[in-house]
C-alpha cells in the first residue's frame, strides 16, 4: 500500500446523502477479476447519459474540479452494499480523502484497506465547505493525517478528526493488516488449540 | 463477573489478541465466498505465495451472476461465466468446497448456510457480501466485509476489527393481519434511516421477535444493514435448535446436546447495558413499502409519501431527486399505482416459507396481464422443495413461473433486470437508484403485499383482501 502523506487540494463537492455503493459502482460493473480500472465507471449512471456521453451537470464532468483528489459528499457515504470495487473505483480515479459526516462501517474498513482516507466532519463543517465551494471552485481543503486535521485553506476554518492509532499508523507507513495477521500465526493456532467451541462444531 | 450483552459474549469469545489503541483480532468461525468479491482475493494470496489458513472453515457458491433458466447450460454473458469460471478455477486450485452450478446445494449464499446447517450460533461468520447480517438471526456474530478482508481470512481465519456498540431494539406485542417480518424490519428502518444504525451492532428482542420462525428472523436481520448496523442478531431460542437439529452438516447426537447446552447461555443478561434501546409496538406496524431510493423512505403502504416540509432541512435535495428518480409527488398515496413488475426472491424473501405464503395467496387467483412476475427460489433445495409441495403448479396455474435459483433480479447482475423507468414491487433488500437494471424503479415490500400487487397489477393494501 501508497504511503499517505498530507494532501493539499481542491474539492469535488457532491452535497448528496446516503450515496450507496450501487451509485459509486453499479453491480453490472462488478464482473472484473483484478481490481484495475474501475476509476472509469465512478458513478457511472449519475455521469454519462445512455449513449455515454458525460451528463454536464455531474461534477466529475466538471473541468472546475478536474484534478482533485478530495471527494466531499452529504451524510451517510457509502452505504449499502459491501462491494470493495466502490473504493477501487474512487481510488482509481485518483482520489485520496473522502470527507463526510458519516460514512458506512463496511465502506469506511473497504477504503482504509485501500490507502482511501475517510475524514469524518462536523455536518456544520460539511455545510460550510459546501456552501464556500459554491463561490470559489476553486477552495482547497488540507488535510494532514499526523495532525489529525482538516482545514478549508485560507478560511481559517478547521476540524480536527478521528482515526484508530493502528490505522493511522498502516496509512502513514503503507503497512497492510495481513502482515501483521501473518506475524501472529502462533498466537492464531493457540487461540484455536483453547476454544472448545471450534472442537463442538467442527465435525 | 460483569453483566455481558449476548454480542460481547460471542465476541469476547472469538478475541484472538487485541492491539493498543487499535482493533481486535477477531477469530472467524465460518467464512462464505462467492464469485463476485472473492477473485481478487484469491489473486492476493497467489501473489503472497500462500495457500488458505483454514480450508474446513470455508465455504463457496454461485449465486450474484447465475442465470435463473437453463443452468444445465454455459452461462450465456461472457461476463458473468468468466466470473462464475474464475471462481471454479480457484476452488480448484485452492482446494475450497464449491457448491457451483449443478450442484444440489447451490443457492445463495446466505440461504445455504443456514438451510445446510452451517450456520450455528455463537459463531463468527463473515462473507463479502453485505447481506451476511442474515446469520446472526441463529445468535451469531455475521458481517459482510470487503475484499482484502476476504483475503485476510483466507490467509489467516482472522480479522482486525474495532468493537462496535450495541444497540438493542425491542418489539413487543402481537402482529396484525397481513403484517410479516419483512414489515416489521422496513418499518425500523423507516423510523430510524438508512444511517441509523451505523457504528452499532444490533440486538432484536422482545415478545414479537421470539414469535417468529426462524426464517422470518432471517428476513429481519438480513435488513440490519439495511440501517446501517454493522449486523443484527437474534438469541437463540428452542426455535433456533429445533430448525438446526438433523441439518447437514449441524452437530449430531451427543454433539448436539453438548451444543445446545452452550447455546442456552447465549443471551444478553438482564442487567447487560446496551448503548442504545428503542422499543416499538408491534400492534402499531402495518404493512409496509417504500416510495424512494433508500430502504429508509418507507411508509405504510396505505400512508402518504412524507411533504417536502416532514423532510429535515439538510435531507430535502436528497429527497427531491429521490422522488425525481422514482417519478413520485412529495404527500401523495400509492394506492393503485400500476406496476409491471413483481420480484419476488433475494437472500431476504426467497425462502420456502417465502414461497408458501405466496403460494397461498395466490391459489385460485390469477396473475394481472400486465405483470411480469419472478418468482427465484433461494437454493436448490428450496426448489426442490417447492416442487414437493406442488408450490411450482399453484404458480404456474395463477400465471407465475417459478425459476431456478440465484440471486437474479434484486441486484441484476445476470440477464434478470427490470427495464428503465418501470416500476418493481420486490421483496429484495435495496431500491437504490438503478439496483435492478438502469433506472429500474424499485418499491421493497414483503411477499405477501407482493403476492397482492401481482395479481391486481397495481399497489394495494393486502390486507383488503381474504386473508387465512
Amino acid at each position: 500500500m501508497e504511503k499517505f502523506v498530507t494532501i493539499t487540494s481542491n474539492i469535488t463537492p457532491l452535497a448528496i446523502e446516503d450515496i450507496d455503493t450501487d451509485q459509486i459502482i453499479p453491480a453490472r460493473f462488478l464482473k472484473a477479476t483484478t481490481r484495475e480500472g474501475f476509476g472509469d465507471n465512478l458513478f457511472r449512471d449519475w455521469r454519462y447519459d445512455e449513449q455515454n456521453n458525460p451528463k454536464k451537470d455531474f461534477v466529475l464532468n466538471n473541468q472546475d474540479f478536474a484534478g482533485s483528489k478530495i471527494l466531499v459528499a452529504g451524510k451517510n457515504f457509502g452505504c449499502g452494499s459491501s462491494r470493495e470495487h466502490a473504493a477501487w473505483a474512487i481510488t482509481d480515479a485518483g482520489f485520496k480523502v473522502v470527507v463526510s459526516s458519516f460514512f458506512a462501517d463496511i465502506f469506511k474498513n473497504n477504503a482504509l484497506n485501500n490507502g482511501l482516507l475517510p475524514v469524518q466532519v462536523s455536518q456544520q463543517f460539511l455545510n460550510t465547505v459546501f456552501e464556500k465551494v459554491q463561490a470559489d471552485k476553486n477552495l482547497k481543503l488540507n488535510v494532514d493525517l499526523e495532525k489529525q486535521k482538516i482545514e478549508i485553506v485560507g478560511h481559517n476554518v478547521s476540524e480536527s478528526f478521528e482515526i484508530n492509532d493502528y490505522k493511522k499508523t498502516c496509512l502513514i507507513n503503507g503497512y497492510d493488516d495481513i502482515d501483521y495477521l501473518l506475524s501472529i500465526k502462533d498466537k492464531i493456532e493457540a487461540y484455536e488449540k483453547g476454544s472448545k467451541y471450534l472442537s463442538l462444531i467442527s465435525k | 463477573m460483569a453483566a455481558k450483552t449476548l454480542f460481547d459474549k460471542v465476541w469476547d469469545a472469538h478475541v484472538v489478541t487485541e492491539i493498543k489503541g487499535g482493533p481486535s483480532v477477531l477469530y472467524i468461525d465460518k467464512h462464505l465466498v462467492h464469485e463476485v468479491t472473492s477473485p481478487q482475493a484469491f489473486a492476493g494470496l497467489e501473489k503472497r505465495g500462500i495457500s488458505l489458513f483454514r480450508l474446513q472453515n470455508t465455504l463457496a457458491t454461485a449465486d450474484h451472476n447465475v442465470p435463473t433458466k437453463d443452468q444445465h447450460l454455459p452461462i450465456k454473458e461472457a461476463l458473468s461465466r468468466q466470473q462464475v469460471e474464475k471462481l471454479t478455477e480457484n476452488c480448484n486450485k485452492f482446494g475450497v468446497t464449491l457448491y457451483g452450478l449443478g450442484h444440489p446445494y447451490q443457492g445463495i449464499v446466505h440461504v445455504i448456510g443456514p438451510e445446510l446447517g452451517v450456520t450455528l450460533p455463537g459463531m463468527t461468520m463473515v462473507c463479502g457480501d453485505s447481506h451476511t447480517s442474515t446469520h446472526g438471526a441463529f445468535g451469531s456474530i455475521a458481517f459482510g466485509i470487503g475484499t482484502s478482508e476476504v483475503e485476510q481470512v483466507m490467509a489467516t481465519q482472522c480479522l482486525m476489527q474495532s468493537k462496535p456498540k450495541t444497540m438493542k431494539i425491542e418489539i413487543n406485542g402481537k402482529l396484525g393481519k397481513g403484517v410479516v417480518s419483512k414489515d416489521i424490519i422496513l418499518y425500523i428502518i423507516s423510523k430510524i434511516s438508512a444511517a441509523g444504525g451505523t457504528g452499532y451492532f444490533v440486538e432484536f428482542a422482545g415478545s414479537a421477535i421470539r414469535s417468529l420462525s426462524m426464517e422470518a428472523r432471517m428476513t429481519i436481520c438480513n435488513m440490519s444493514i439495511e440501517m446501517g448496523a454493522r449486523g443484527g442478531m437474534i438469541a437463540p431460542d428452542e426455535t433456533t435448535f429445533e430448525y438446526i437439529k438433523g441439518r447437514e452438516f449441524a452437530p449430531k447426537g451427543a454433539k448436539f446436546d453438548e451444543a445446545v447446552a452452550y447455546w442456552k447461555t447465549l443471551y444478553s443478561d438482564e442487567d447487560a447495558k446496551f448503548d442504545q434501546v428503542l422499543t416499538y409496538k408491534a400492534e402499531d406496524i402495518e404493512p409496509m413499502i417504500t416510495y424512494g431510493t433508500n430502504p429508509g423512505m418507507g411508509i405504510k403502504v396505505s400512508g402518504h409519501i412524507p411533504a417536502e416540509t416532514e423532510i429535515d432541512a439538510a435531507s430535502r435535495l436528497s429527497f427531491k431527486k429521490s422522488l425525481e428518480y422514482m417519478d413520485f409527488q412529495p404527500g401523495a398515496s400509492l394506492i393503485g399505482k400500476q406496476v409491471n413488475y413483481v420480484f419476488i426472491g433475494s437472500c431476504t424473501n426467497s425462502r420456502i416459507e417465502d414461497l408458501r405464503l405466496v403460494a397461498e395467496f395466490v391459489k385460485g387467483k390469477k396473475k394481472a396481464a400486465n405483470i411480469n412476475a419472478y418468482v427465484i427460489p433461494g437454493s436448490k433445495q428450496v426448489e426442490k422443495q417447492a416442487i414437493a409441495e406442488g408450490i411450482d403448479k399453484v404458480l404456474a396455474e395463477a400465471g407465475f413461473e417459478l425459476r431456478e435459483p440465484g440471486c437474479s433480479a434484486c441486484l441484476g447482475m445476470n440477464e434478470d433486470k427490470v427495464p428503465k423507468g418501470e416500476y418493481c414491487v420486490s421483496t429484495s433488500n435495496r431500491n437504490f437508484e438503478g439496483r435492478q437494471g438502469p433506472g429500474a424503479r424499485t418499491l421493497l415490500a414483503s411477499p405477501l403485499t407482493a403476492a397482492a400487487v401481482a395479481v391486481s397489477g397495481k399497489i394495494v393494501d393486502v390486507r383488503d383482501f381474504n386473508l387465512n
